[in-house]
């Protein structure tokens, strides 16, 4: 955006040579331009990238004292992580399971509803929450074991454990084709 | 009759003010600004929906893809105590300008061993040359407990403050691999962690 001159110059008649006076104005459009798009550049290539992360405690793995309380039964549920992002779930033991293992998928009609039908007939039998163990098998994936942690956030379940598989549940899930 | 005329404007405007805070913003925002580091490997992140931010500082991660561990620390000060701390547990000499050198990189993916060779490296080769991960097994030897058990006393030693370890895992990853470096953490009594996720809204 160009702006007129107006100021006089140049020579005048019997006068001195005089120097021009420059107005002192800047053009600073593309200064502004310059400086929004190199914010509009840090905007983008950094603060977007918070890293985020989903908590989990295990218990304490201490070897020397036995301090565990034997944990009744009919309050476990065991959740086996198989291949192919399928997960088997029964109650009690594996050996004598007070429910038919069942095989089912991740999400809300998967292995939610069973955990929110189970910790609420558990909680109304015992009075007390449901404990689920979760054993993930050598062929689950990672993103299935975040993926069973997020369920039990979702459910509101306290009281979880991730423990390893043992020979009977493995013969379990060979079984039901998902090892 | 004369025809009241409209008087002509200039069309140019003021930008100083723009111009001020258009730099001002920008000053803001290249002062807070933490570059994007490139992760050594390719890691597809799980998607969870509980999530919570994570500290920026006394913050270690350790992305594991495709079999193998990357360890990364934040902090200058804390990798040189760390470093500091591997060099006597495996009687390696580092000189100062090692250190120094070791404080600058990102993350670390190699056998303790191979420190000072990686370490000569120019930035271009180190780029280059591909990423073996830092040997875990449940052996004494484990030079991934030996890192974050060292990034965790360096820790408590410059900010005297508990270092928050955090699990960067591919989706894909097998489960075994990941037994194995949660096995690490609990022998060291870390018992807590973070799985670094990313958000995911619940299906209701």
């Amino acid at each position: 955006m160009a702006e007129l001159d107006t100021s006089g110059g140049g020579k005048k008649d019997g006068g001195k040579v005089r120097t021009k006076k420059q107005s002192t104005r800047v053009d600073l459009t593309a200064m502004v331009d310059l400086a929004f798009l190199l914010i509009t550049f840090f905007i983008l290539t950094t603060t977007l990238q918070k890293p985020k992360a989903m908590d989990l405690t295990m218990p304490d793995k201490d070897e020397k004292q036995n301090n565990q309380l034997p944990v009744p039964e009919t309050r476990t549920m065991t959740v086996l992580l198989g291949t192919n992002n399928k997960v088997e779930w029964f109650m009690g033991q594996p050996s004598n399971p007070l429910t038919a293992p069942t095989v089912t998928g991740f999400g809300k009609s998967g292995i939610r509803e069973s955990l929110l039908d189970k910790s609420k007939e558990v909680l109304a039998k015992s009075g007390k929450p449901m404990i689920v163990l979760i054993k993930p098998s050598d062929k689950s994936t990672y993103a299935d074991m975040v993926s069973m942690m997020d369920e039990l956030n979702i459910v509101g379940n306290e009281q979880r454990a991730i423990v390893d598989i043992s020979q009977p549940e493995i013969d379990l899930l060979k079984r039901d084709n998902i090892y | 009759m004369a025809r009241a005329k409209v008087s002509r404007k200039s069309t140019a405007i003021d930008m100083t003010a723009m111009c001020d805070v258009a730099f001002l913003l920008l000053t803001f925002f290249i002062l807070s600004a933490k570059p994007k580091v490139q992760d050594p490997l390719h890691a597809d992140i799980p998607a969870s929906t509980t999530i919570q931010a994570l500290p920026e500082t006394d913050f270690s991660s350790l992305l594991v893809s495709q079999g193998k561990v990357v360890f990364s620390v934040e902090g200058t000060d804390v990798r040189m105590e760390t470093l500091r701390g591997m060099a006597d547990q495996y009687k390696i000499n580092f000189t100062p300008e090692e250190i120094k050198q070791f404080a600058g990189l990102d993350s670390y993916g190699y056998s303790i061993q191979f420190l000072k060779q990686y370490l000569a490296m120019s930035n271009q080769d180190r780029a280059k040359y591909p990423v073996t991960g830092v040997p875990v097994d449940t052996t004494d030897n484990n030079e991934l407990f030996w890192w974050v058990k060292n990034a965790r006393k360096a820790d408590k030693l410059v900010h005297n403050k508990e270092l928050k370890v955090a699990i960067k895992g591919d989706s894909k990853e097998e489960y075994p691999t990941i037994a194995k470096i949660i096995k690490t953490l609990q022998k060291q009594e870390v018992n807590k962690f973070g799985l670094i996720t990313s958000l995911k809204t619940v299906a209701k």
